[in-house]
């Protein structure tokens, strides 16, 4: 009986949190479709650069959402994964079955060594500690006087795929970029549901509890790391590609910034948040700069009020929404 | 003579000028219940955190199992079966009832290094989990969230984690604080029927619990053993009466 009620709870939990993520990746599918009637190469950019910025967004809420990792150097990685494709391109190395692994494997390694240092601080510290190295890595790209210093370096070809230009047509970038984050998505939902994401979540909620259990949980927590790190690469490896150039400034502290407030402003602990939240600020930006070039005084209250009476972000309004309407 | 499950010997460990653990040696016979008592501040929870691994003892010994676990890491000794309960009441608030005694599972069975397949409905972690539930009376709760427990269903939450980690030791602090008298009287029948099965070490005020169920009884006073042997002969000790049973006890 007691198993039952069990199942019975897991399944509807599983069931209405699909129903979501469908419309996302629906509306994302469509979008080129609904493009062609009206200013197709600028709506395919944008909403291409909104996936992008949504699988680094992915990546910094498994660390936030699922494990109380509050990273302030997430941009870091972006940049790394962006610089492998500049920098091999600048080679003459443009095949993405070299600068991609190049790029997620020198994230990872990123996250690795330090992450080893990182993951022994917490809370204000840790926060205090990815920032500083976040802006390592800023200022080594911004001395990088080979590969354009702080001007950054532009990537004149886009990446091939065995020799084949795969990514040069934008409409074929946009949906390259769509499995990208549909994958990132779907390994970010598998892991936190899985042995691993478990004891992972667990050590938010408790690391005291999971330790006297049997649990090292800073082995968890780096492999975790490691993973956001390598899908912050993988992110920047597409920004590379998307925007044909790379800059110190995909690393600054802004950046990493910028990614805290998509993923706080879509609310926190959700995956879909994140996505949404990377849409719902680069969107807004967008559309506030059209109207104005001092949209950031527009821009920052409407960010405080989010963060003042919509605890939870979008999501959680939408949530408060959906449970007001049923009664 | 069997071989004690775990021996503590001369276990020592100070606070800034004082001295919480005080030459403290006491066994633990495989099936034994010993219970620790002792009044407020008596070094009682310390004595466990430095059992299970939460603190390094400054001097002394710690075999369990056979093995000198003094300065293993909290989860190595968890691995090896030394699993404790807390007097402040210690789960995962956010996940359900089952998960947090799965999690227990879990850490016993392979490796945790498994990136896919959903972790909540494995039959091979759920089914001992709700086994575990079973014998503590929660098995009904199990599809709760484990923060929304009352608070004796959290102190029996507490049991059933440990009992999940296959434990060759229980360490329960106060398994029973801030119970009322029928949850406090439930738990007490949860703890007769883990008797004789798990070696325990049980730090508890409740003496007609302690004097009940203990095989041995150890006092400690001041962070030192003042006194240890069989329910009747503490009883009979003047030094414990007059320290910390008083006459009505007696």
């Amino acid at each position: 009986m007691a198993e039952a009620a069990v199942s019975r709870a897991t399944r509807s939990r599983l069931l209405s949190g699909n129903a979501l993520p469908v419309v996302i990746f629906l509306v994302f599918a469509l979008v080129p479709l609904a493009a062609t009637f009206k200013a197709e190469a600028y709506v395919l950019s944008l909403v291409t650069r909104v996936m992008i910025f949504a699988i680094a967004a992915l990546a910094l809420d498994l660390l936030i959402g699922y494990g109380a990792l509050v990273s302030f150097g997430h941009a870091a990685f972006v940049g790394l994964g962006a610089y492998a494709v500049g920098i091999l391109a600048s080679h003459g190395v443009g095949d993405a079955l070299i600068s991609l692994p190049v790029a997620l494997a020198v994230s990872a390694l990123f996250a690795l060594a330090t992450g080893i240092v990182c993951l022994r601080t917490r809370g204000v510290y840790f926060i205090m500690i990815t920032l500083a190295f976040g802006q390592m890595a800023y200022f080594t790209a911004s001395s990088l006087a080979p590969y354009g210093g702080d001007d950054g370096l532009t990537v004149r070809m886009r990446s091939t795929v065995a020799g084949l230009p795969v990514f040069a047509n934008d409409r074929a970038l946009y949906y390259i970029c769509l499995l990208a984050l549909l994958g990132a998505y779907l390994l970010c939902r598998a892991l936190a549901a899985s042995r691993f994401g478990r004891v992972y979540r667990g050590a938010r909620e408790n690391a005291l509890r999971m330790g006297t259990i049997g649990f090292d949980v800073y082995r968890f927590q780096l492999v975790a790391y490691v993973i956001a790190g390598m899908l912050g690469g993988l992110s920047g490896f597409l920004l590379a590609n998307a925007t044909e150039f790379v800059s110190p400034a995909y690393m600054s502290w802004q950046r990493s910034g910028e990614l805290l407030i998509m993923v706080i402003f879509g609310g926190i602990g959700t995956f879909n948040g994140a996505i949404i939240g990377a849409a719902a600020f680069l969107l807004t930006e967008e559309w506030l700069s059209g109207i104005t070039e001092h949209w950031k005084v527009i821009f920052g209250p409407l960010l405080v009020f989010v963060a003042v009476f919509a605890r939870g972000g979008l999501i959680g309004v939408a949530e408060k929404l959906r449970r007001m309407l049923r009664g | 003579m069997a071989e004690p499950v775990l021996r503590i010997e001369n276990l020592a460990k100070n606070f800034g000028g004082l001295r919480v653990t005080d030459d403290v040696t006491l066994d633990v016979m495989p099936g034994e219940l010993h219970a620790i008592i002792g009044p407020n501040g008596a070094g009682k929870t310390t004595l466990i955190n430095q059992i299970s691994g939460l603190l390094a003892p400054d001097a002394g010994r710690i075999v369990f199992a056979g093995e000198d676990v003094t300065g293993m890491a909290v989860d190595r000794r968890a691995q090896r079966g030394l699993a404790r309960s807390f007097q402040i009441t210690s789960i995962l608030p956010r996940f359900s009832v089952l998960e947090n005694v799965a999690l227990a599972v879990q850490a016993r069975s392979g490796t945790s290094f498994r990136f896919f397949g959903n972790a909540a409905e494995d039959g091979a972690l759920n089914a001992p989990a709700l086994a575990a539930l079973g014998q503590v009376g929660l098995a009904e709760r199990a599809g709760a969230l484990a923060g929304e427990l009352s608070h004796g269903e959290k102190r029996a939450l507490e049991l059933a984690i440990a009992l999940a980690m296959e434990p060759k030791l229980l360490l329960l602090d106060e398994p029973m604080a801030g119970t009322g008298h029928d949850e406090a009287k439930r738990l007490v029948a949860v703890l007769r029927s883990l008797k004789g099965r798990f070696p325990m070490v049980l730090v508890e005020h409740d003496m007609t619990a302690v004097f009940a169920l203990a095989d041995r009884i150890s006092v400690l006073i001041y962070g030192r053993i003042l006194a240890s042997g069989a329910p009747a002969q503490v009883r009979a000790d003047r030094q414990v009466v007059t320290a910390y049973l008083g006459e009505e006890m007696a």
